[in-house]
């Protein structure tokens, strides 16, 4: 077993595009859910908006990059309307079945045989990403970043997702500790004392969905982009979940949280397959085959999180002040 | 709230002064530093009559901030709230009192806005109020408080406060990004929070967390950040539950100074001592109508009232021994009452509670 690999996969980890998809998606999580408390159950359902958003006008009509980036964005907007409108006025719990069945309904509608034409039914679609490899400035060839070797392509799609990463960032950061963070704070705790304060709560809680919502659907534009191919596989509920992970690893009403929570989350995974890949080949490990392997370690993120909500609840980042009165 | 809790304020408890004609003379028992600025003000100093005619169930005042008629609400076939006519006084503290289940809170809910009467209409300061959202009743200027008290835990007290200003250009979205653009605003909003604060007695508690307030503390934060909105008429739902007697003569001078500064207090109360010393007006509901209404001093010997909630020996102080036998000699003569007959618990727990006051 060569660790030295195995440790330079987990570290690569930290910088894939894919990552940064996590970590922005991750980041809207936390404005719905960790300063909101919205508990949005279908950011699955907003990623997926935003890749098909961006995948069909460009395959469609030829939509220019800037065209295809804002229809996925109106997409996303007019998702969060279509889903907040009947929602908020109502207990948080129906806001996540109804996101949950939402993101269900989405994937669907998508996989349609009828829909083929537009949305590739389960085959998805591909070869829309031309427009934004054309603009890539960096000259073909391989970049070596320490032990890491790049192509333009891979170079540049994680120069710009990770920009993206920092950009929401530091927007989010400057809303949450703004006024506007402040009411949304107070809903969080408790909506009715908010409205009786003078607050149109209501109007708070859609512009959070909103805003955790497009941060969903760029990350879905994010995540399809070095794939190169937009597959409603991609975007079931699972994908939601790992999106939860990744941000009560890192901690839910932070900033930061939630982009150190995929990293985690990412190497972690990354980590373990490569160890127990490397058992099984070395012959360390009998009982277990590769595909059995790639399942485990799920399996071991899920022990992971138990464990971290038992021992450290507030996650990374997170301030255990904050838990200590939940 | 137990009265037989040894209070470190003689004359604070109901006993003291129930044998007092008028409650007003219960405020000169407590010294208060209040007392000298209240005596100079002109809406503690005015004593023109309240009612525009004589004091009856849906009688007119003289000048009402508060006008509702008709408004119903049932809930599966209960009458939560039946209120044929009732005005609130302006300038003045009224209480709302009746026995648990007469309606109080619902119709709190329903004059703020946080539900919807079935029929019936009512108005602040001559604005129609109908379908208005709780959030617009509030930037009208009628704020109210929750039974259960709801403070942001997760929020320092600071926050809390703030959270209560009006006006913050910040809290709209497409401001909130530029910090110039709230700084200014935020400055006061700190300053007045830091004011109330430190009349509140709450100033240590500043940067902490809300959660970590003892109940007591939480009535009084959640009073100070409804003042932040600069309320005409401040709404108080049970405001002394859960306060210990220490605090109850602070959070009655807070009342009070409430209608020093301007305001209109309505509250909702069981501490029928509160009611006797704070309240210019007392409307009393039962089964979700007002059945009395007049000055404290009336309304308590109101037969309607006595029989519906106060109970025939509300004026009994159960605090000390003397109160016992006071109640046993009154007992004795009340034809309803059955103090010889073997069968009645009554007076072996009035020697219960004899040996423990």
């Amino acid at each position: 077993m060569d660790f030295g690999n195995i440790l330079l996969g987990a570290v690569n980890e930290f910088f894939t595009p894919t990552t940064a998809a996590y970590a922005l998606a991750a980041l809207g999580l936390a404005v719905h859910f960790g300063y909101t408390g919205l508990l949005n159950f279908g950011q699955a359902g907003f990623m997926a908006i935003g890749a098909y958003g961006f995948a069909i006008p460009t395959l469609s009509f030829n939509a220019p990059l800037p065209v295809a980036l804002l229809i996925a964005m109106l997409a996303s907007v007019a998702f969060a309307v279509i889903l907040g409108l009947p929602t908020l006025r109502l207990r948080a719990d129906y806001l996540a079945i109804v996101t949950i069945a939402a993101a269900e309904i989405v994937r669907y509608i998508v996989t349609t045989n009828g829909l083929t034409e537009v949305t590739g039914s389960a085959n998805g679609l591909a070869a829309f990403e031309g427009g934004f490899y054309s603009l890539n400035p960096f000259a073909p060839g391989v970049y070596n970043l320490g032990p890491f070797s790049l192509n333009e392509r891979d170079l540049w799609i994680r120069v710009v997702a990770w920009t993206v990463v920092a950009l929401a960032c530091v927007v989010i950061w400057l809303l949450v500790r703004s006024p506007w963070g402040r009411v949304v704070k107070g809903i969080r705790e408790d909506e009715n004392a908010v409205r009786s304060l003078g607050k149109n709560v209501y109007a708070y809680k859609m512009q959070a969905l909103i805003i955790g919502g497009m941060l969903g659907s760029l990350a879905g534009i994010i995540f399809t982009l070095p794939r190169g191919a937009v597959q409603p596989a991609n975007y079931g509920t699972e994908l939601t979940f790992f999106l939860y992970t990744a941000l009560l690893l890192g901690g839910m009403s932070t900033v930061l949280g939630p982009v150190i929570g995929a990293m985690i989350f990412w190497a972690v995974l990354s980590l373990t397959q490569g160890l127990l890949y490397g058992a099984i080949e070395s012959g360390a490990i009998t009982f277990l085959n590769t595909t059995q392997a790639g399942q485990l370690r799920y399996i071991l993120v899920g022990v992971a999180l138990m464990l971290l909500m038992i021992f450290r609840p507030q996650g990374v980042l997170g301030n255990k002040k904050e838990l200590s009165f939940a | 709230m137990s009265h037989q809790a040894q209070s470190p304020q003689p004359g604070r408890r109901p006993g003291a002064h129930a044998a007092e004609p008028a409650p007003e003379t219960a405020v000169e028992s407590v010294p208060s530093s209040h007392e000298e600025s209240w005596a100079a003000n002109k809406y503690m100093t005015d004593d023109r009559p309240i009612a525009a005619d004589t004091a009856a169930p849906g009688c007119r005042k003289r000048d009402p901030i508060l006008i509702a008629s008709n408004v119903t609400r049932t809930y599966g076939g209960i009458n939560a709230v039946d209120v044929e006519h009732v005005e609130i006084p302006r300038n003045k503290i009224t209480a709302l009192i009746g026995p648990n289940g007469a309606g109080k809170t619902t119709l709190f809910n329903l004059l703020t806005g946080f539900d919807t009467p079935q029929s019936g209409e009512w108005r602040f300061e001559d604005r129609d109020l109908a379908g208005v959202s709780a959030y617009k009743v509030a930037r009208l200027g009628m704020v109210r408080t929750f039974q259960l008290t709801k403070v942001m835990g997760k929020l320092t007290v600071l926050e809390n406060m703030r959270l209560g200003a009006n006006e913050q250009p910040g809290e709209a979205l497409r401001r909130a990004l530029f910090r110039p653009l709230w700084k200014k605003r935020e400055n006061e909003i700190t300053e007045q929070a830091d004011a109330l604060l430190a009349k509140f007695k709450l100033d240590t508690k500043r940067s902490d967390y809300a959660a970590s307030l003892s109940g007591g503390q939480r009535k009084l934060l959640e009073m100070a950040r409804a003042l932040m909105v600069n309320p005409k008429l401040v709404m108080l739902d049970e405001p002394m539950a859960g306060v210990n007697p220490a605090l109850t003569q602070s959070l009655l001078d807070h009342i009070k100074n409430l209608k020093a500064e301007g305001m209109t207090v309505l509250f909702v109360e069981h501490d029928m001592h509160m009611v006797r010393h704070i309240a210019d007006w007392v409307i009393v509901m039962a089964e979700g109508k007002v059945v009395a209404e007049g000055p404290p001093g009336e309304v308590m010997k109101d037969q309607a009232v006595i029989d519906a909630y106060l109970g025939a020996h509300h004026d009994v102080d159960l605090g000390d021994s003397e109160g016992f036998e006071k109640l046993e000699a009154v007992l004795e003569k009340d034809p309803e009452s059955d103090i010889q007959g073997g069968e009645s618990l009554a007076p072996v727990i009035i020697e219960e509670r004899k040996d423990t006051a």
